[in-house]
């Protein structure tokens, strides 16, 4: 009981966490390469410890970004319930996905993630930067992989949950 | 599919698939962007969300603030006395100034009554400090550490020590957002301090650039002219220096030309910015609120 309530206080620290990141002012050069900080802890936990976020989290998550950026309300948590939901719905099968195969479908999903934000960007009528976009889901996938190699080995070692 | 569908049931606290749960959800969503596209809907909302956030937005710009005192409070004596004599001497010069913009602002005043026209007022203005916290990286925009409860209002100008920066663009109870002059959904009607030609300084998302829009070929404008804001759109108050004209490209071929302004004021550099009020007999203001009841009378 104790060992869960850990992994609760910190599943809700990383949460809190991931918020400051995703506002921490970073160098000019630099800030077009910010993660989308939300959506790949998001990923993290629905990938690896599923269950364990429902998709009210997302949604909460999704509202306080668009909160935080300014961004139109429910941009975000729309985009993030997507990726969690097809994340939740798939994770069974992509458990058994080798690391190649795994990080691709993490790459995919944070791509369809800024393609919803740019989607709606568009139909909001905002002036859409084209390029630079596509640079955060590589650098999402990054970490990612950085934060898979840091904390999932020893998970990844025990059976599957089924 | 069912064994899909049992995944998220299992889980559920209402009684709801997971396919269930993520259509509502994503209903919600979409409904509450319908409803803030047209800002003033959810104003209450987002307001009450504003305050939710705030421990965040002060979490984040706590370093950055305590970094800065611990900078000032570190700083060489000998380097405080310099910029203590710099600042005495700055302010000699700016009251110097003054006194002789007060005689000018007073004759101006007399003569504008004179042409029966309106004069204008000093203007309000309360400093405020920009929080560092950043949000959408592909818009200019930025928090600052006034809201309603300082009588912030949504559409007040930004200035500092050298120009126009921006406008505020929603406001909460603590904290306000605003727009940079740059961003490339802002634009601000000003005119060419030498002449009076107007136009309209449209951002690029670039700090250090404004376009000017629709400038014939044949505009009298050159390299070095610095534009004004004109008071046109009630949302600037007239005056104030917003950039100065670094290129001018005129092309036989095309109907306008192209003219690149750079803005005076250190966009990207201030902490401090100043929230002016705007004179409150706002012809300009008037005139838009006619246009917009007459637009919307119409569809």
């Amino acid at each position: 009981m104790a060992a869960r309530r850990s992994r609760w206080g910190a599943s809700i620290a990383s949460l809190a966490a991931t918020l400051a990141l995703a506002s921490v002012p970073l160098p000019d050069g630099v800030a077009a390469l910010r993660p989308d900080w939300v959506a790949v802890v998001l990923l993290y936990w629905s990938l690896m410890a599923p269950r364990h976020f429902s998709l009210m989290t997302a949604f909460w998550m999704g509202i306080a970004l668009d909160t935080l950026t300014g961004a139109l309300l429910g941009q975000n948590a729309l985009a993030l319930l997507v990726i969690v939901y097809l994340a939740d719905k798939f994770h069974l099968r992509l458990r058994v996905f080798p690391l190649s195969q795994l990080v691709l479908t993490v790459l995919v999903l944070l791509g369809l993630y800024e393609f919803i934000l740019f989607w709606i960007d568009g139909m909001a009528g905002r002036t859409v930067p084209l390029v630079e976009r596509w640079l955060p889901p590589l650098t999402g996938t990054l970490v990612w992989i950085a934060l898979y190699m840091l904390f999932d080995r020893r998970e990844r070692e025990a059976p599957a949950r089924l | 599919m069912s064994a899909q569908g049992r995944t998220g049931s299992g889980f559920g606290r209402s009684g709801f698939t997971m396919g269930a749960r993520f259509l509502l959800l994503a209903i919600v969503c979409v409904g509450l962007m319908l409803l803030d596209r047209r800002e003033q809907h959810l104003v209450q909302v987002r307001r009450a969300l504003s305050v939710a956030v705030y421990p965040v937005r002060v979490a984040v710009d706590l370093p950055f603030r305590t970094w800065n005192s611990l900078r000032e409070t570190l700083a060489a004596r000998q380097a405080l006395i310099e910029e203590n004599r710099r600042f005495r001497r700055a302010r000699l010069e700016t009251e110097a100034r003054l006194l002789r913009l007060e005689s000018l602002e007073s004759e101006n005043a007399r003569l504008r009554e004179l042409l029966d026209s309106s004069a204008r007022i000093g203007n309000r203005a309360l400093v405020a400090e920009i929080l560092a916290v950043d949000l959408d990286p592909y818009y200019q925009r930025f928090d600052l550490n006034r809201g309603l409860v300082d009588g912030v209002y949504v559409g007040q100008a930004l200035i500092d020590a050298d120009g126009v920066i921006g406008q505020v663009v929603r406001v909460g109870p603590l904290t306000s957002e605003a727009v940079l002059i740059t961003d490339p959904d802002h634009a601000v009607p000003v005119s060419v301090d030498r002449n009076g030609v107007r136009t309209i300084a449209v951002g690029t998302g670039d700090r250090g650039r404004l376009r000017l829009r629709n400038l014939t070929n044949n505009a009298d404008i050159v390299v070095g002219d610095v534009l004004v804001s004109s008071g046109l759109g009630g949302v600037f108050p007239a005056g104030y220096p917003v950039a100065r004209v670094v290129d001018v490209i005129r092309r036989p071929d095309q109907p306008f030309a192209e003219v690149i302004a750079e803005p005076v004021s250190s966009l990207d550099r201030d902490r401090e910015v100043l929230l002016v009020w705007n004179a409150p007999d706002d012809a300009p203001r008037a005139a838009a609120a006619a246009v917009e009841a007459s637009v919307a009378e119409a569809n």
